[in-house]
């Protein structure tokens, strides 16, 4: 556990007065909150440590506990009694100020946690009723997990939370679980929780919106003289026509063969085929004679 | 008929310890929608999350109302940017890996 120089985290000088420390954390403060900085962690982060200096530093008391044992705080027979204390008592506190209050307690560093106990008493006086902090998570999902509707269990926060995944969610797309956020404070409803969806690219298919694109190997005697091939697609293998004298990145339109459109059930994209011909390699000494025949009519 | 969860003003006003003023403020700057009932205002449930943003940026960070609308449009901004942003690398990964 390391020493926090809450006076550098707020970038005064020891010496200064309550104006200062309020000036410099609330211009910290409107940089770094997590209100004007969505979705962002460090943003979140720096902002649980200039708030936590705020709440020592502008607590006479605290600032003065600080100042005595802070760098020394470990070897300090004294604070280990009133660290004792304030463990027994740590029962009986509640509350703190701002925006800390959706939060949980870990979100204080540990040499907080040691030095003033795990509640934060100063602050605000309003008796707030605030919504639980929102969470947010990240789900990673290979293309063909997200080609069908399918249920998930996810663990946030230790508990377990089963949610369906509807087939057709998009890369980077964000669902809401109401509900399954922080707990609510003094009987505020619970945070939300915010799923974020990351799906890893298939060696065989990119997909685009609903459409999906494929590129399928064509042989050079089936792109001249046509045929039928069989290609896979995401929901099985489909025979397709391939039109004589077919040409290397010619495509065709495969309808109602692409992704799930999101909680539209039972409508598709479109698959896109392109061609890639294959000429032949390794040729025979009559293979090659033939196409001298052919390149001379 | 879909249900509609309505939180009285007052009430919430009074849990919050803040001015019915500030919340009224916000409905004439058009940051919130206020609904009237018997002569009663409510704030609908979906809009409590924004409203309890405004409240910490004007009570916490001490931002006037000019402000909390410039951050609110601009917030707005940043968000349809994102959407954009995920919009475009999700079509680069068509060119990826080729």
């Amino acid at each position: 556990m390391d020493f926090v120089d809450y006076y550098k985290l707020l970038g005064i000088e020891k010496t200064a007065t309550p104006k200062e420390i309020k000036s410099a954390y609330r211009k910290l403060a409107r940089k770094h909150h997590p209100d004007l900085n969505p979705n962002d962690k460090d943003a979140k982060r720096k902002f649980q440590q200039i708030n936590e200096a705020n709440e020592v530093l502008s607590d006479p008391e605290k600032r003065k506990k600080y100042d005595q044992y802070g760098k020394d705080w470990q070897h300090s027979e004294q604070f280990e009694k009133q660290q004792q204390y304030q463990n027994q008592n740590r029962s009986s506190r509640s509350g703190s100020s701002g925006y800390s209050q959706t939060q949980s307690d870990s979100d204080f560093s540990d040499f907080f946690e040691s030095m003033f106990g795990g509640a934060r008493g100063a602050g605000r006086s309003r008796q707030v009723k605030y919504r639980g902090e929102d969470y947010t998570t990240e789900l990673q999902l290979e293309l063909t997990d997200a080609y069908k509707t399918h249920k998930q269990t996810l663990n946030v926060n230790g508990e377990k939370i089963r949610i369906t995944v509807p087939a057709g969610i998009e890369n980077g797309q964000t669902i809401k679980i109401a509900g399954h956020g922080g707990k609510g404070i003094n009987g505020g409803p619970d945070g939300d929780l915010y799923i974020t969806f990351s799906i890893s690219n298939h060696p065989d298919f990119k997909r685009l919106g609903n459409d999906l694109f494929t590129t399928v190997d064509l042989n050079l005697y089936k792109a001249v003289l046509g045929g039928e091939i069989t290609i896979d697609t995401l929901n099985g293998k489909v025979k397709l026509q391939v039109k004589p004298e077919t040409q290397s990145g010619n495509k065709v339109k495969l309808k109602n063969k692409g992704f799930p459109v999101y909680k539209n059930e039972g409508q598709y994209g479109d698959l896109y085929v392109t061609y890639s011909i294959k000429i032949p390699t390794n040729l025979s000494e009559k293979q090659k004679e033939l196409f001298n025949q052919l390149s001379e009519m | 008929m879909e249900t509609e969860y309505l939180i009285a003003i007052d009430e919430f006003c009074t849990s919050h310890n803040i001015e019915i003023s500030f919340v009224s403020s916000l409905q004439q700057s058009g940051l919130i929608e206020i609904t009237t009932r018997k002569n009663s205002t409510f704030i609908e449930a979906d809009q409590l999350k924004q409203l309890e943003k405004f409240i910490r940026l004007y009570y916490e960070l001490d931002i006037n109302l000019e402000g909390i609308e410039t951050i609110n449009y601009l917030l707005q901004r940043i968000g349809s940017m994102q959407d954009e942003i995920t919009s475009l690398r999700n079509r680069l990964r068509l060119y990826e890996n080729e």
